[in-house]
């Protein structure tokens, strides 16, 4: 019973990381650059989604959506002030540039919303008559709680990552973003608009990150300026272990973190579950050097 | 030259000696004392604390006709919980001829501010710098709060004490100081007092979004209590998820869960029955504490915090070292600070803050240790 409730929360940690992560394989996978600025927009979604829901009392299912939009709005903002005028720039430039907007997101965060944490309260959850709150769903009376967050988190990761893979494969719009990542000057040439479909894919990662960080924050409960960044730097990590580019990859790297994590902080040793992780991720880029489900594209000379 | 000078100078010295009471500085007839901390900024609420109620200590001491007749000025200046700041604020005290400093009120700023008080010989007491580095290879220094690891010894003393769970879980922080040095010590002195420390979890920075996996662990070891000796915010998430998970120990945290309360968009029923270890309460219902808690709301219109418990105590461990040293006001600086450090490791002092406090030569200060349990809300003598 221990076993699967630490499973759970491997899954339900591994899906937050996966949502996360697919923002970064997007981005990656069709610009061509780390975006990591990507942490501190899930910061800002979870800023966002606080202020419609405690201040002005809306639902979330109004104040994800409102988050979400707002959050896409931002991701095209950021592309079209700070990375645009860099397309034709070393993609070092364009690195370095990602970083200062992520530290520009968080010092703004500091300036508006201030150092102090807040605390978010879960939605995800009903308070009983009796004025106890119900949480989750007990299972073989009481050992085992899997609470209503982790089952949204673990549902939603699965239907953003089959949209995706929808979206990418099957609409006109995710081909035209497949040509732009093999080949943004052919399909320029073909009659795609490069610019629009980057604009879109940054779009669709920023307003991925507002649902990550309503997740995150419903299972973390609290928000502060730096909340972004740490889990933005695990998913990175999930994304290079699937395989940076892959939409699946994303998927499996970010839950099996999660659940390596979960596992190794139970099962060894909670001291070493950050070195566990990370030596594990070294042993699969030595044996994969693209990750997991990553495609190894041999340059042609 | 430099003879001269210093024959004028000494000239003047035993002049104004032998003057008792003249205007020069560092020599009148009333006591000195100069205080820092940040009165801005956002560690503000911790130096106005201080400053108000060792302002009260002041004012009641004065009123009583002083300390062997001589009255106390205090002075307390700004210096925002910064090093820099904090070695000006000192050194404009020492201009305006400070004789025993209160302070400083944070544990960066007290680091920087003691070594160069370490260096001019002046006595300091600090109401709330906890770390060990504050006091340690520095004999003038002495506190009135527990270090930091001490706080670990304490807890382990009240947990075996007064509570008796069947079993303890620690959940710490593992890249911080604070946590790790409390933690080390708390374990040490819970195998000492038969305590049974069934799981150990740890996080880090990095690791500090989800707790799921130590509470897991931690009720499946059988724990009924949880020893937290980190800062409030990790510790709220902690509260929250257990709470989710059904799982509802006794939490016990130290001076870094002070503030849980007042985190924005907490709900305070989640803190219900969290134990915390700190000095001060302020519903306390002995009369010292509900004297000193009146005559602050009178005041300054607030309930006080720990740290206007801790600058009060300040002035009157101070007091009651001056009166065993039988130093004088006119007296030197350093020879007052020579005298005082000597006098701190014979007194004991009831304050409110803790009974029986006395000092080793370390600085470092022993008082039985005190909880509070938070009930709807508030802060209540268990």
């Amino acid at each position: 019973m221990e076993f699967l409730s630490y499973l759970i929360s491997g899954i339900s940690l591994g899906s937050v990381y996966a949502i996360i992560a697919l923002g970064y394989t997007m981005v990656y996978g069709i610009a061509k650059m780390l975006n990591f600025a990507h942490g501190d927009v899930i910061m800002v979604g979870g800023y966002l989604s606080y202020y419609a829901m405690f201040s002005f009392g809306l639902p979330w299912f109004v104040a994800l959506p409102a988050s979400m939009i707002v959050c896409a709005c931002i991701g095209m903002l950021i592309e079209r002030l700070a990375y645009k005028p860099l397309r034709q720039a070393p993609s070092l430039a364009v690195l370095i540039t990602a970083i200062g907007v992520s530290y520009f997101l968080q010092n703004s965060a500091l300036l508006i919303f201030g150092a102090n944490p807040k605390t978010y309260s879960n939605p995800f959850q009903s308070v009983n008559p009796d004025g106890s709150i119900n949480a989750g769903i007990s299972l073989f009376g009481g050992q085992l709680t899997i609470t209503y967050v982790s089952i949204v988190t673990i549902i939603s990761c699965i239907i953003i990552m089959l949209a995706l893979n929808f979206f990418t494969s099957k609409t006109k719009m995710g081909k035209a973003m497949r040509a732009c990542s093999e080949d943004k000057g052919a399909a320029q040439l073909m009659g795609i608009n490069v610019n629009r479909t980057i604009s879109i894919t940054f779009a669709i990662g920023s307003a991925l990150a507002a649902v990550a960080g309503v997740l995150l924050c419903s299972s973390y409960t609290l928000i502060q300026p730096t909340t972004g960044s740490m889990p933005g730097i695990r998913a990175f990590t999930a994304a290079v272990f699937g395989g940076i580019g892959s939409i699946p990859g994303a998927f499996l790297g970010g839950l099996l973190i999660g659940i390596i994590e979960s596992l190794a902080k139970a099962y060894i040793s909670t001291q070493l579950s950050n070195s566990i992780v990370f030596a594990v991720l070294i042993i699969v880029l030595l044996v994969r050097p693209a990750g997991l489900l990553g495609k190894y594209v041999p340059e042609k000379v | 030259m430099k003879k001269l000078l210093a024959l004028v100078l000494a000239a003047a010295m035993v002049l104004s000696m032998s003057a008792c009471g003249t205007s020069a500085a560092g020599s009148s007839e009333a006591w000195k004392f100069g205080g820092s901390g940040p009165l801005t900024g956002g560690a503000a609420i911790y130096g106005k604390g201080v400053a108000n109620g060792a302002q009260i200590a002041v004012d009641e001491i004065n009123a009583a006709g002083g300390i062997n007749g001589a009255k106390i000025e205090l002075k307390f200046e700004d210096d925002v919980a910064d090093g820099e700041t904090a070695v000006n604020a000192y050194n404009s005290l020492i201009d305006w001829g400070m004789d025993v400093m209160i302070g400083t009120v944070t544990t960066g700023a007290c680091i920087s501010m003691s070594a160069v008080a370490y260096k001019d010989r002046t006595f300091c007491i600090t109401p709330s710098a906890s770390s060990a580095d504050v006091t340690a290879d520095k004999d003038n220094m002495f506190q009135v709060c527990f270090t930091d690891p001490n706080q670990g010894v304490a807890s382990a003393d009240y947990i075996a004490d007064k509570i008796k769970p069947a079993s303890v879980a620690v959940i710490y922080r593992n890249d911080d100081a604070y946590s790790q040095g409390i933690r080390d010590t708390f374990v040490k002195e819970a195998a000492a007092k038969g305590l049974n420390v069934a799981y150990e979890g740890t996080f880090t920075e990095a690791t500090s979004t989800d707790f799921s996996v130590q509470l897991t662990a931690a009720k499946e070891a059988g724990c009924d209590l949880i020893f937290l000796p980190i800062y409030y915010q990790p510790a709220s998430v902690i509260l929250n998820q257990s709470n989710q998970m059904g799982y509802a120990p006794v939490f016990f945290g130290v001076d870094g869960m002070d503030g849980i309360l007042t985190m924005e968009g907490f709900d305070p029923k989640l803190a219900e029955g969290v134990m915390l270890l700190t000095p001060f309460a302020a519903d306390s219902t002995d009369d010292l504490t509900v004297k000193f808690v009146k005559t602050y709301k009178e005041k300054y219109g607030e309930v006080p915090n720990q740290f206007a418990a801790d600058g009060y105590d300040c002035i009157y461990v101070a007091k009651a070292a001056i009166e065993k040293a039988g130093v004088k006001p006119t007296d030197k600086r350093e020879d007052i600070c020579e005298k005082l450090i000597k006098a701190m490791t014979e007194i004991k002092v009831n304050g409110l803050t803790g009974q029986g406090m006395t000092w080793s030569a370390n600085g470092e200060v022993a008082k039985g240790p005190a909880a509070v349990v938070i009930k709807d809300g508030v802060y209540v003598t268990p």
